[in-house]
């Protein structure tokens, strides 16, 4: 019980900073009239909003309002996806994301954790190692590319003996701690988070969220989740999304100061949402 | 609450017919083994009790003075299949790669629908297809000119044939080769998506992604499908016995004739007389039957021993 204590925080232990309104941080990736297309089927529709540098920016609303979509925008994963196809722009670094050719440099500056951990068959040194190996790097810069990464991702103590066991020996909170890792190696700027504790228990879960709010000073992140408390216990930014119901888009409803989102939403639909009206 | 597990217990329980129909069913296919291999062991008993182990050794195969040996077929059965295996496992796997990938529809489509239809002909087919083509091309434009340049080296010694080792390995790849790049592709569209996308996530190219992640993480099923190729090789019968050439001898040259032992039993079985000549073809059967045995239960020790299987 005294473990669970430890890693209990109070709700809405946001940052309660003045830098949290929209312009008054410098943003890393601007989301400008974004239009995304599963063939012919709109999947979103015309999303702007800036996210804030260094900063939590959370992603919330039903399932099936497009906010997933929207975060595979920002590393191209979508090319996965035959017929897949977006409009408008996502500003990042000055260069728009979404006509890029430079696919493997802009994976290497946003890089992504996604919902279920899926360690790769090999040890867990050799997964943190995976990226910066891509990258040619040497072997003393990839040892210590490994144990940074591991450090930051709070994983160090638990595997720094047994570097070169299966990472699938470890637990499902640890092998997302790994996912961490793996894609911190390679010094991202943004790090985008798909639902990542869905698949974890509860202790696991706020390990995952001490996390992000300690990676935040270093990086930027985005989280897309389901869950609207840990939305309010971590974010700075809240993006509310929902599905139009008459044309079957996602688009953005409100974007706001995670305080503010919840505790005066402007817009009906927010409200309705986070008091649990609907979704 | 006891009461409820009990009940619980009893309608889980399935009825006594149905459990000796599923028992009797399944113990069917042990049974056959046992029961084919007892039969084998007694067709060949004449044979065995006059060769006994130096049978395995011998490399003399006469009719005339009544004088066999396993030897040559044992040679010519394990290194056609050896040669097959190496020629169509990176073929079969590079299909496979390219079937499983879901980007590729259009190649999905055409390509998917063709090693399915290589599987559907009948070995016959191929056998008549290698004899009237195969062999002559690959005749003229591999063996003739490997043996001239590389004659000195001792798998390409002698005078080339038509008809030999080198071309049965070949039409038995073709043949081996659909199992092979199906099993696999399964075996990697089974590979967890999240993978795949975590290795592109991270800056991976999609032949990184292939080679160094989606290929080890299906590296046991592709193992099982190497050693279901495998069998099929080494048991194949009539196409390789229409281009193998048909000569009990153990040449080190891989263009010369050899001999399976399946090829043997299935060309000399009718013309076989007297008691100690069939015995010897159904003592070649019994080696082919453990043969395959063993190759399957070391594929399956090398299995749990070396790969540790994802999650």
């Amino acid at each position: 019980m005294s473990n669970l204590a430890a890693y209990r925080r109070p709700m809405q232990s946001f940052k309660p900073d003045l830098r949290a309104v929209p312009g008054a941080s410098p943003s890393t990736l601007r989301v400008q009239g974004l239009s995304f297309y599963y063939g012919k089927t709109r999947a979103l529709k015309d999303v702007s909003f800036d996210i804030a540098d260094r900063r939590i920016t959370a992603i919330i609303g039903p399932s099936g309002c497009g906010k997933s979509t929207l975060l595979r925008v920002f590393n191209r994963m979508y090319d996965f996806v035959p017929g897949a196809r977006a409009e408008g722009k996502v500003l990042f670094e000055a260069e728009d994301i979404v006509t890029t050719n430079r696919l493997l440099e802009l994976r290497q500056k946003v890089g992504m954790v996604f919902q279920r951990p899926s360690p790769f068959p090999m040890s867990i040194q050799d997964n943190v190692a995976f990226a910066p190996r891509l990258l040619g790097w040497r072997r003393a810069q990839v040892k210590e590319a490994v144990a940074r990464s591991l450090q930051a991702a709070a994983l160090w103590d638990e595997v720094k003996d047994r570097l070169n066991a299966p990472a699938t020996s470890l637990s499902g909170g640890q092998l997302q701690r790994l996912s961490i890792a793996r894609c911190l190696a390679v010094n991202p700027e943004v790090i985008l988070m798909d639902e990542p504790c869905s698949a974890l228990d509860p202790i696991a879960t706020l390990k995952i969220e001490d996390l992000m709010v300690e990676l935040a000073s270093d990086y930027t992140i985005v989280i897309v989740t389901h869950n609207m408390q840990q939305a309010a216990r971590v974010s700075d930014y809240t993006a509310f999304m929902l599905m139009n119901q008459a044309e079957r888009f996602g688009e953005l409803i409100e974007f706001a100061p995670t305080g503010e989102l919840f505790n005066q939403p402007r817009d009906r639909r927010t409200e309705d949402y986070i008091t649990g009206r609907f979704g | 609450m006891i009461q409820a597990i009990r009940l619980s217990f009893r309608t889980r329980r399935a009825p006594l017919r149905f459990r000796l129909l599923t028992t009797a069913a399944s113990l069917s296919a042990p049974a056959l083994v046992i029961a084919i291999v007892a039969v084998l062991f007694q067709e060949a008993a004449p044979a065995v009790t006059r060769f006994g182990a130096l049978f395995i050794v011998a490399r003399s195969w006469n009719p005339v003075t009544l004088d066999f040996g396993a030897l040559p077929f044992i040679y010519g059965t394990l290194v056609t299949s050896a040669l097959a295996l190496a020629i169509a496992l990176p073929i079969g796997i590079a299909v496979a790669v390219v079937l499983a990938e879901p980007g590729a529809q259009r190649i999905r489509g055409v390509a998917g629908t063709g090693v399915e239809l290589l599987a559907a002909i009948p070995s016959v087919v191929f056998g008549i297809w290698a004899l009237y083509v195969l062999a002559p091309l690959v005749y003229t434009h591999v063996e003739l000119p490997v043996a001239q340049r590389l004659g000195f080296i001792g798998i390409f010694s002698g005078q080339p044939r038509q008809t030999s080792l080198f071309t049965a390995s070949l039409v038995l790849a073709v043949m081996i080769l659909p199992t092979l790049s199906a099993i696999s592709r399964d075996v990697l569209r089974a590979v967890p998506k999240g993978l795949r996308e975590s290795a592109v996530a991270l800056g991976a190219t999609w032949w990184e992604t292939s080679w160094k992640v989606v290929l080890p993480a299906a590296r046991a099923g592709i193992f099982g499908a190497t050693v279901l190729a495998l069998g099929r090789a080494l048991g194949e019968t009539i196409a390789v016995t229409m281009v193998i050439g048909n000569r009990p001898d153990i040449s080190p040259s891989i263009f010369a004739p050899a001999y399976t032992l399946a090829s043997v039993i299935a060309n000399e079985f009718t013309e076989a007389t007297g008691q100690v000549y069939p015995a010897a073809l159904v003592e070649l059967g019994l080696v082919l039957i453990l043969l395959t045995f063993a190759v399957n239960i070391l594929a399956l020790l090398l299995v749990r021993r070396s790969v540790e299987l994802p999650r």
